[in-house]
């Protein structure tokens, strides 16, 4: 079996300050650190399980600059096999429908029995790439999937939506799945497996490849700005033994205990 | 010229809330391009439905089908890539939920209409269309323009744009199927309903909600102890279920349960807006974070910017000294 997964090197934000930088336009970098969106952590090993299940290769891609081949080795430390970097340095201003563009026809070459990728990439947050690509490539797809089985050419997935519920599907392959946080646990990667994923050779496509003419982007960022504060908590101040004295109180007025 | 669409979405025979709020963003857009507002409903046998929508656009477009009982967005973009082909209006507007995201990027692309997902807030001026989104974990907001073109697809996030009833008399349009079959490549088979855990979280009063900032399931029997300390019970935000330290019915948040207990304690909780939710219905919201910047301090009534492993013992301590 041909898999493929995408994966994106994003700054980790949950937890960290974002800035604006002074263009406006985008965030300052150096302070944040980068690593593989977490989605795509879960997508990578749903197809190193489709793997370890019905054999084949795992074939990991991504669009991103260089640094992006830090991310990829992770996935090949990780149990892909390949990684072919598409040089986002090549296409400026690149937004979701042409990250599919560029994974499409990246693909032109490479076969594929199923697409695995994140449904969704933490910084960006659109949401798009997986089914925008499963449309250009003409191929069926289903996003927040929770569980895929597969057997002799259809898969069985679970999509999951509002309020817990699931709806399953029964889908034609090669399809493209991009797939809910925690549909699995993740590996870890083994040191020596990292040792090995360092040395290999990680391909690069880039306008020489892909026709930048072709391509086209739906939108263009004019500026970034946090979120207006509307509402704002009262914040109580003072060492954990003081906030506490404050908090306990207004619980205990509000009849709480 | 300048027609808004908006899909009407349902599941299990009822229409889901976003459609009001499309409804209500679509009647927003109409009266800036000059143009009227159409509810686009796909459905078997939805007469019900379209009672409930007449209200709430000029027209109401039914396409009456068994194939349109359950969403499925293969079937979907079969009928709509029709409709949308001949009527050409200049905006769609769709939920980013379950059914928008899984139909809006295959959709768009399939017309060569730009498109853009997850929209707090759009404006239409001079032919441009830009949208406000939000983007690295809700911590910024984008203002962007959509590449021009004769017509649009945005999705729209939940709870954005307040539902109300303008009394608009809706013409009644009805349109043939144009598709004949559900297609063999993806068949929508049956929906599962969520498993049913050993503590109800929606009937407590108390909640104490654990996110990201938890660390390690190693830490969850502290949190227990904190929440039992308050009679209250354990929440949490999906990142916690991903991970496998707590079970999935214990997940607060759109994809989760919605609760609205009389307190609400967010322990190393950021704030993504899928969390908040779930949980913004809450009388009263305490807010523990590092973070001085974590969206969740907007939503709570009282916060404390700080390590929650420092306050949580502190806090239990002054709790039940007060309980006595």
């Amino acid at each position: 079996m041909n898999i493929i997964v995408c994966i994106k090197r994003v700054p980790q934000t949950a937890e960290a300050e974002v800035k604006v930088d002074s263009s406006g336009k985008d965030i300052e970098r150096e302070r944040l650190t980068f690593d593989m969106n977490e989605y795509d952590t879960f997508a990578l090993e749903e197809a190193v399980l489709f793997k370890e299940k019905f054999g084949g290769t795992v074939t990991a891609m991504s669009v991103g600059r260089e640094d992006a081949q830090d991310t990829l080795r992770i996935a090949l430390a990780k149990g892909a096999d390949s990684a072919v970097r598409i040089k986002a340095e090549d296409f400026d201003e690149i937004d979701a429908i042409k990250t599919a563009q560029l994974l499409k026809a990246a693909l032109k070459d490479i076969g594929y029995d199923i697409i695995f990728c994140g449904s969704i990439a933490t910084d960006d947050a659109y949401s798009q790439v997986g089914v925008a690509l499963a449309q250009l490539l003409g191929i069926p797809h289903a996003t927040l999937v929770t569980q895929i089985e597969a057997d002799q050419g259809r898969a069985q997935v679970h999509r999951e939506l509002e309020g817990g519920l699931l709806e399953h599907l029964d889908m034609a392959l090669p399809a493209v799945i991009a797939v809910q946080s925690g549909i699995s646990v993740p590996r870890y990667a083994s040191l020596i497996a990292i040792r090995k994923a360092a040395k290999k050779e990680i391909k690069t496509i880039g306008s020489d490849e892909i026709a930048a003419d072709d391509l086209r982007a739906d939108i263009v960022i004019d500026k970034l700005f946090p979120p207006p504060v509307t509402k704002m908590a009262e914040i109580l101040t003072g060492d954990p033994s003081e906030v506490s004295e404050k908090l306990s109180k207004i619980i205990k007025d509000k009849g709480l205990i | 010229m300048g027609e808004i669409f908006a899909l009407v979405e349902h599941r299990q025979g009822v229409i889901r809330d976003i459609t009001f709020e499309l409804l209500a963003c679509g009647r927003d857009l109409a009266s800036k391009t000059g143009g009227s507002l159409t509810a686009v409903l796909l459905g078997d046998k939805p007469d019900a439905f379209v009672d409930s929508l007449k209200a709430q656009a000029n027209r109401v477009m039914v396409i009456d089908s068994p194939l349109f009982k359950e969403f499925n967005s293969a079937s979907y973009q079969g009928a709509l890539s029709q409709v949308l082909s001949s009527e050409k209006p200049m905006v769609t507007l769709m939920g980013h939920t379950a059914f928008g995201m899984d139909l809006c990027p295959s959709l768009a692309p399939s017309l060569d209409m730009p498109f853009t997902t997850d929209c707090l807030a759009l404006d239409i001026a001079d032919g441009k269309v830009t949208a406000t989104r939000q983007m690295y974990d809700g911590k910024l907001n984008a203002e962007v323009t959509l590449r021009q073109a004769p017509s649009y697809l945005l999705t729209i996030r939940t709870g954005c744009f307040p539902a109300s009833d303008p009394g608009l008399e809706a013409e009644i349009t009805t349109v043939d199927s144009p598709i004949a079959a559900e297609p063999d490549y993806r068949k929508f088979i049956e929906y599962i309903e969520p498993v049913v855990g050993d503590v109800d979280i929606t009937k407590s009063d108390v909640i104490v909600g654990v996110g990201r900032g938890v660390k390690d399931k190693d830490n969850i029997a502290m949190v227990e102890k904190f929440a039992e300390a308050l009679g209250g019970v354990v929440g949490c935000t999906r990142p916690v279920v991903d991970s496998e330290w707590l079970p999935k019915d214990r997940q607060v948040g759109s994809s989760g349960k919605t609760v609205k207990p009389k307190l609400y304690v967010a322990l190393g909780i950021s704030g993504a807006f899928q969390h908040l939710a779930g949980m913004k219905g809450a009388e009263t919201i305490i807010a523990v974070n590092k973070d001085p910047n974590a969206p969740i301090f907007a939503e709570a009534d009282y916060g404390i910017v700080d390590d929650m492993f420092k306050i949580i013992p502190a806090l239990q301590e002054k709790i039940l000294e007060l309980k006595g």
